[in-house]
């Protein structure tokens, strides 16, 4: 069976399975890592959005075989350990605002939230009303307000990182 | 109040109740979970009977216009019913003092995210004058001995938890300050317990873990507790962020597939391409067996189950069965002909009024309450027990049914109750739980089993098809009668209610009702002053795999009785939040009204095309009203959305609710806001397309919940300060006046009262992904689609 690796939260790991094999199971199934949620499989529900060399990625929909040994995954387990703070700004933001219902949604949630306002920052600009809009991740509590204020939150925490 | 006998000398603060200590090793006290008895003749009543609730309801209604009308809910409402079964099968609920200082309570009820994990470590803090981090919630496993009393539904957990809960917690703090009154030589009197730390009159201190053992007590005994009054809370009644805030945006919060059970591979199964088809014959399995990473092929009732290394190739697997069906329970069925279906059902509405009358006739599609976590359960079902792991409201049923199907005997089958992501109805029943059951049976093997999306939107339950006829006489602007006729495609309530309110009925005044229209006559209420009022539900057609979604009938009943209000309000020239206002029966409802009106500028100046809607709804000791600013112009209803649904957007919402005492406001407006979202769903995007004896829908671009770009940019949830010392049910309650609002909204921004919901059923805003393979592909380009 082929091997495949790539650096996984700071570290690198080594998988032996299928090419095909969606991240998503990969970390999941075999390596154990929990946090990415399956919502929908077809990368629609968003929930388990983690981040690619820094971007906003779905690995239910990225085969492991697409992965370079180089590439580095970050999923919620490792967001905190990008910063030097015990969680990142937008986890902190996250508690302040009080926002997860049940959940599950959530880290998927977070990883979205951080991408967006990279992506923001690197234009130069600020947060938009467009841009939370934009946001594509289900949260089927509804907690979609709480996540809006809490991305302007985090957000103002990262400006001062 | 005078102590009989036994320490402590009462604290004039606190109220007295009966709680036990039970032998253990380490402090564990107790109390019956129900409605705890007052151990002294002058100590204020906690249960509530019907007489009572009468009666408080009754003092409770202010001056108001209109003809008086007696309804069945101030009798009795479902959340009495449900408090008043547990009385005499109810076992314990336990309070544990562990000796690094924290508190532990096994609650037996679940957490789906409506925050009772929160709320409960709260009532705990507050009884015991610990922080609340060092309580420690975990939910209990199947506790048969509970009966009906554990069956989380019907918005009543902290309703029926909130007395005893902190009875046990009393007692454990009793305990406490005795055993500390021995540690420090000191009264008892003389001791104070803030923080977890008791200080004595000498400023010697002693936290509460040093004393946890010393404090447990070799027998089981009955002792008295007081309870905090009120005005003495310091916890209850204040915002707090939930307790598991900090797991869930660290990834740790574990639901039932993060969990690792020894050999539990992941399993899926390949279901039929109409709705509830069954297995003819699978002309491949030897070949799907012999796909990478799959172990196990195996027909099962509800389809071919698949176990293999990974979820991935349980996908790969289920798309390469090729399997002949037999039909399912809907065969050639359409939203047309379930309609026809509904017509004929109707009840008759009585005699056509002699006065002039507002009448009209609403249809509310069907509508999925998936949760976002997909049905799901681990099994492990060996010879002679079995094991199981699934988020349950409803576990003792569950393992009932289990034990039956797995031909067990009921003390052979464990039943563990795992955090659930949301429910909205969905965990009340168990299919995922029972259908792992049988699949880990057949095949020898544990199985982690979990729904695809597609199969948990087209195969799972689903909230019924309903049509509501409501007609309002009147003269003038005097309302004479209110006559409602409710059909509904049937609701299955087989999770626990039924047997429930079978036992009940003998205490009901409405014994010669079927289950259903019990149900409905419990949970419906009429807050207005109407006259001669006249409310009937009549079901038809159990072919469909239904259930409740956030609440059973009270979002379309009061949809279509508020959007008629308006139209009458409109009929005879008056305004339609003072035509409201001046009929509302009890002060607790007129208050929430006008507080919304007030904060959300009720009648404020509009562009055309935009307008306010305002609405009300009362259940479960409780009452919302909900006020909304949508825009229904052309540039925002036709603003590009890829694979969704723009449609009219609510701009603005203002929702004001009283649950007589929040334990947690914080949590409550958390509640309203999820029962907000649901509501904007259910009148402007959200429903199932019923075709040929299947749902269209397979995703979560196909059935349109509220997303980011459906959501009001402006929110203010208004939490009423407390109006009685109990706590109302919430987790339900915001959403019959959420969609009322936004549908009354819509129609006056259209000038036209819409009469058939979702707004957008007409329009099919998506393609329908195949039927065969049930599952679609798993899409590889993720790449590029980083943001």
């Amino acid at each position: 069976m082929p091997e495949h690796t790539f650096r996984l939260n700071g570290e690198q790991v080594t998988v032996e399975v299928a090419e095909d094999v969606r991240l998503l199971w990969v970390l999941r199934d075999i390596l154990g890592v929990t946090g990415p949620k399956y919502g929908c499989g077809i990368n629609v529900c968003k929930a388990c959005t983690s981040h690619l060399n820094g971007r906003a990625v779905n690995p239910c929909s990225i085969p492991v075989g697409a992965l370079r040994p180089t590439d580095e995954v970050t999923t919620i387990e490792g967001l905190a350990d990008t910063v030097d703070t015990d969680l990142h700004p937008m986890q902190q933001a996250w508690l302040d605002h009080d926002v997860a219902q049940c959940g599950y949604c959530q880290p998927g949630q977070i990883m979205a939230a951080v991408a967006v306002v990279r992506r923001a920052s690197e234009e130069g600009r600020a947060i938009t009303d467009a841009d939370l809009d934009g946001i594509r991740n289900i949260c089927r509590c509804g907690t979609y307000f709480r996540i809006r204020e809490a991305i302007r939150t985090g957000a103002a925490q990262m400006r001062k990182m | 109040m005078d102590t009989p006998t036994g320490p402590p000398r009462p604290d004039p603060g606190r109220r007295r109740f009966l709680g036990y200590v039970l032998a253990a090793p380490t402090l564990m006290t107790a109390a019956e979970l129900l409605p705890a008895r007052p151990a002294a003749a002058d100590a204020p009543t906690a249960g509530t009977t019907p007489a009572d609730l009468s009666a408080e309801l009754g003092s409770a209604g202010g001056p108001s216009d209109g003809i008086p009308s007696a309804d069945i809910t101030e009798l009795a409402d479902l959340n009495d019913v449900l408090t008043l079964a547990a009385l005499p099968t109810s076992g314990l609920i336990t309070v544990q003092v562990n000796e690094d200082g924290t508190v532990s309570f096994a609650l037996p009820r679940v957490e789906v995210g409506q925050g009772i994990t929160t709320s409960t470590a709260m009532l705990i803090a507050e009884e015991m004058d610990v922080p609340l981090d060092r309580v420690r919630v975990t939910l209990a496993d199947a506790r048969p001995e509970l009966l009906f009393n554990q069956l989380t539904g019907a918005s009543n957990t902290t309703l029926s938890t909130y007395t005893p809960i902190r009875v046990a917690a009393a007692v454990a703090r009793g305990r406490l300050l005795e055993a500390a009154a021995t540690e420090l030589r000191a009264a008892v009197t003389d001791l104070s317990l803030k923080a977890g730390v008791i200080t004595g009159p000498t400023g010697r201190t002693v936290e509460i873990g040093k004393l946890a053992e010393k404090a447990a007590s070799a027998q089981t005994r009955a002792v008295t507790a007081d309870l905090k009054e009120p005005g003495r809370f310091t916890v209850i009644g204040t915002p707090r962020g939930r307790i598991d805030a900090r797991d869930a945006v660290t990834g740790r919060k574990k639901f039932t597939m993060d969990l690792a059970v020894p050999d539990a591979a992941p399993t899926m199964v390949c279901r039929a391409p109409t709705l509830n088809g069954t297995v003819r014959s699978v002309a491949n399995a030897d070949e799907v067996r012999a796909m990478p990473g799959v172990t196990d092929v195996a027909v099962v009732s509800t389809g071919v189950a698949v176990r293999a290394r990974t979820f991935g190739q349980c996908i790969d697997a289920v798309r390469a069965l090729r399997v002949s069906w037999k039909p399912g329970t809907a065969e050639g069925k359409s939203d047309a002909t379930v309609l026809k279906e509904l017509r004929a059902a109707e009840l008759p509405m009585g005699l056509p009024p002699l006065t002039p009358s507002v009448d009209a006739t609403f249809t509310f599609h069907f509508r999925g309450n998936s949760a976002l976590e997909t049905n799901c359960a681990i099994a492990d079902v060996r010879n002679d027990r079995a094991e199981i792991w699934s988020s349950l409201k409803a576990p003792i049923v569950a393992r009932e049914m289990i034990a039956a199907r797995l031909k067990l005997p009921l003390g052979a089958v464990t039943v563990h109750v795992t955090e659930g992501g949301g429910s909205f109805g969905r965990k009340l029943f168990f299919d995922a739980a029972l259908e792992a059951a049988e699949i880990s049976q057949k095949i020898g093997k544990p199985v982690k089993l979990m729904w695809h999306r597609a199969d948990d939107t087209r195969q799972g339950r689903v909230h019924p098809m309903a049509t509501s006829r409501v007609r309002i006489a009147h003269l003038g602007p005097t309302v004479l009668g209110y006559t409602q006729r409710h059909t509904s495609v049937a609701t299955d309530l087989g999770h626990g209610f039924g047997e429930l309110l079978t036992a009940m009925a003998a205490k009901l005044p409405v014994a010669d009702l079927t289950f259903s229209e019990t149900f409905f006559q419990l949970s419906q209420s009429m807050p207005y002053n109407v006259g001669v009022y006249s409310r009937l539900l009549n079901e038809t057609d159990k072919s469909f795999n239904t259930g409740s979604m956030r609440n059973v009938y009270s979002p379309d009943v009061t949809c279509a009785r508020e959007l008629l209000i308006d139209q009458l309000a409109a009929k005879t020239g008056q305004d339609a939040y003072r035509f409201r206002l001046d009929r509302l029966k009890d002060a607790r409802s007129k208050a929430v009204l006008e507080k919304v009106a007030e904060a959300g500028q009720w009648g404020r100046p509009m562009p055309d095309g935009t307008a306010q809607g305002i609405a009300l709804h009362s259940e479960y000791h409780a009452t919302s009203a909900v006020l909304v600013e949508i825009d229904c112009r052309p540039e925002t209803v036709d603003r590009p959305i890829r694979d969704g649904v723009a449609g009219p957007r609510v701009t603005k919402a203002v929702c004001s609710v009283d649950v007589g005492l929040a334990v947690n406001p914080r949590g409550l407006e958390a509640q309203m806001m999820g029962c907000l979202m649901d509501g904007i769903a259910q009148t402007l995007t959200s429903s199932l397309h019923l075709r040929d004896g299947y749902f269209l829908e397979a995703s979560w671009d196909n059935y349109f919940y509220t997303r980011q770009w459906n959501t009001p940019p402006e929110l203010e949830i208004i939490v009423m300060p407390p109006t009685t010392d109990k706590p109302g049910g919430a987790g339900e309650l915001g959403v019959a006046a959420s969609m009322a609002a936004v549908a009354c909204a819509y129609g006056r921004a259209t000038g036209s009262m819409p009469t058939s919901f979702p707004i957008n059923h007409a329009t099919l805003s998506f393609t329908p992904k195949p039927t065969v393979p049930p599952v679609p592909a798993s899409p590889a380009d993720g790449l590029d689609h980083a943001i």
